[in-house]
């Protein structure tokens, strides 16, 4: 393990932001810290850089305990969310920062600092931007010129604090899988922010996923996804629906029919989750009736929405050639999820 | 969604942007109405005394204004004005600019009746600021009287006039700088930080450059103040010719002996010298917050 992060609280004064949070990091690993705001990414990042420290528990950090050093010598690479850059350098100066500010005898010679510019000039695709200044960049290339600063250190760590916030869409995209590309390149064990379960998912190694200043789960994107641990984590990684049925024996019955479910319940009345592409329509049932709202294409599939009778919308998604093709608005169907979720 | 009827479009041109908001599509109605205004209130107030002042010296023609120009009397005062009243903004651009930085970055009791007292050199008649600090520094003064036995003389001698425009050129490095380190981005202190800058390094090589526009502005209206100031320093200073006569106290004597054309003279050439140091000062000031503001270099 590189990074070990074991029982870390941490409280403000008016409220706790971490609580007991233990999680590792493997070497060269890409792991994603997902959460809604206010679950204690961003201050778990801090703790880590070292600009902030915890109330207890422990950071080390191949064997080096972390806390016993502050941010300056940790050498660890942060990216923020602003990107902070300084604004009266130049790229290329911004870049030069970290090693020129070293002490005399570890600082590299000037050559081989700007020889060092130009290979990161390069590595982020800015090799003509040396001497803009940062307000004359895009966003896009801004949060370049940050990651490109943060790599100069040659740091053990890297830490991107919701590296694509402020990009659009597809900016955002892009600048995603170069990211990977760089990490793949440099092999620097990474660490970022996010509140975008899709960012998480497509990006990282393994996802940290918390919730009010706790871990709900940690697992690789698939696991995350295929065996949700929490009814949180089911709903923060993508839309659910929600029915209520009665459990027993591995499946659930609902009025009339039975479905396959993944359970931590106990047996008896529960409230089941399912996905959107866990559900078929059909006009004639068995399922939940209701009335077409919508049909809408989402990508490779075709996006419905009903509504049952009691008002609850359900989503569901479908293959272009399937028969929810030739259903319109206000057409009567039955919903019948395939798979459903109980969490206890 | 192209038709053939549609007229071929030129393509959008490499480096496109549209166009900023304009004087046109501000929100701020009047243009025409408030440039009238203003101008007029800046040629009333401003201009025209000035360009009065202007046309005052010449009464002895050419000659007289030179006489002026050459005259030790004239010279020593306002060497001394524009040095003295130097050196005082440039000790306020250190001790303004730790203030600034005390009243910013740290919590305290206190901190807010500290804020307060910054302005009181603007609030204080200059007069009474001048009476204290005589009485202070005077050799039997609280202070001058512990000075005194060192040898160090403050009152009647230029280090009061100099202490005298400390006083009052204060406040403007300190409400400059303020708001400036106040608005200064946390996460850029920290990423220097993270990137192995120790805290002076960061203090200089990250915030000072971000302040240097706002310290020389503070500098130019400190150092216009204190050229300017009269009240203060005509207690403190004592007055003696060609050592602590300070340029406007001269042209308040000339102004006395109804010389008015060499009041108006001494006058001029103060005008002149103070436009010309603020002139520089602004574009130097334009200069350095240009850097990094996006003007092509």
């Amino acid at each position: 393990m590189s990074l070990i992060v074991q029982n870390v609280s941490k409280s403000f004064t008016n409220f706790a932001a971490l609580h007991e949070v233990s999680f590792e990091a493997r070497p060269r690993e890409f792991l994603a810290l997902l959460g809604p705001s206010g679950s204690g990414k961003t201050t778990l990042l801090r703790l880590l850089a070292g600009l902030d420290q915890p109330n207890s528990g422990s950071i080390t950090f191949e064997g080096e305990d972390f806390l016993q050093l502050n941010a300056r010598e940790r050498r660890v690479g942060m990216v923020f969310q602003s990107y902070a850059l300084f604004r009266h350098m130049t790229v290329a100066q911004n870049i030069a920062f970290g090693l020129d500010v070293r002490p005399g005898k570890e600082r590299p010679s000037k050559a081989d600092i700007k020889a060092k510019v130009e290979s990161l000039l390069s590595l982020i695709q800015m090799e003509d931007f040396g001497k803009r200044f940062p307000t004359q960049l895009s966003g896009g290339q801004r949060q370049r010129v940050a990651l490109a600063r943060a790599l100069a250190i040659s740091p053990r760590l890297l830490l991107l604090d919701e590296p694509f916030g402020a990009l659009d869409a597809l900016v955002r995209k892009d600048l995603r899988r170069w990211l990977r590309k760089i990490h793949d390149e440099t092999g620097v064990t990474t660490v970022f922010v996010t509140h975008d379960q899709e960012e998480a998912l497509d990006l990282a190694d393994r996802v940290v996923v918390l919730k009010d200043g706790e871990i709900e789960q940690i697992g690789e994107p698939l696991e995350l996804y295929r065996q949700p641990r929490t009814a949180f984590v089911f709903d923060f990684l993508g839309h659910a629906n929600i029915a209520q049925g009665a459990l027993s024996g591995g499946k659930v019955a609902f009025d009339g029919f039975s479905v396959p479910a993944a359970s931590s319940a106990a047996d008896g009345q529960v409230t089941v989750r399912f996905r959107p592409f866990d559900s078929e329509v059909s006009r004639t049932g068995p399922g939940f009736a209701g009335k077409v709202l919508s049909v809408l294409p989402a990508g490779a599939n075709l996006r419905l929405e009903v509504r049952l009778s009691d008002g609850t919308v359900y989503e569901t998604q479908h293959a272009h050639s399937s028969d929810a093709s030739t259903l319109h608005a206000g057409d009567d169907v039955f919903v019948r999820p395939t798979k459903v979720y109980a969490f206890a | 969604m192209t038709s053939s009827a549609t007229p071929a479009r030129a393509p959008v041109p490499e480096g496109f942007k549209p166009p900023k908001a304009s004087l046109h599509t501000r929100v701020l109605p009047g243009f025409k109405w408030s440039l009238g205004v203003t101008l007029t209130y800046l040629s009333l107030i401003v201009l025209i005394p000035l360009a009065a002042l202007a046309a005052r010296p010449w009464e002895h023609g050419l000659q007289g204004f030179l006489f002026n120009l050459t005259d030790g009397r004239v010279l020593s005062a306002l060497r001394l004005s524009f040095s003295v009243a130097a050196a005082a903004a440039f000790l306020n651009l250190f001790i303004g600019l730790a203030i600034a930085w005390v009243l910013t970055r740290y919590e305290f009791p206190g901190k807010r009746l500290m804020d307060a007292l910054v302005d009181l050199p603007f609030a204080l008649p200059t007069a009474v600021a001048g009476i204290a600090l005589t009485a202070l520094y005077a050799p039997n003064g609280w202070i001058g009287s512990l000075l005194t036995p060192l040898g160090i003389k403050v009152a009647y001698t230029p280090l009061g006039i100099f202490i005298a425009l400390v006083f009052v050129g204060l406040p403007f490095i300190v409400r400059s700088v303020q708001p400036v380190l106040a608005e200064f981005d946390a996460e850029v202190e920290e990423a220097a930080r993270t990137l192995g800058a120790t805290p002076i390094q960061t203090a200089i090589r990250v915030i000072l450059p971000g302040l240097t526009p706002a310290l020389i502005s503070g500098f130019s209206l400190s150092l216009a103040r204190a050229v300017g100031e009269y009240g203060s320093v005509i207690f403190i200073a004592g007055n003696k010719q060609n050592v602590t006569e300070i340029a406007p106290l001269l042209i308040i004597i000339k102004l006395q002996e109804f010389d008015y054309a060499g009041a108006a003279s001494v006058a001029l050439i103060m005008l002149m010298m103070s436009f010309g140091v603020l002139i520089v000062l602004n574009m130097i000031q334009l200069w350095i917050s240009s850097r990094g503001q996006g003007a092509a270099k």
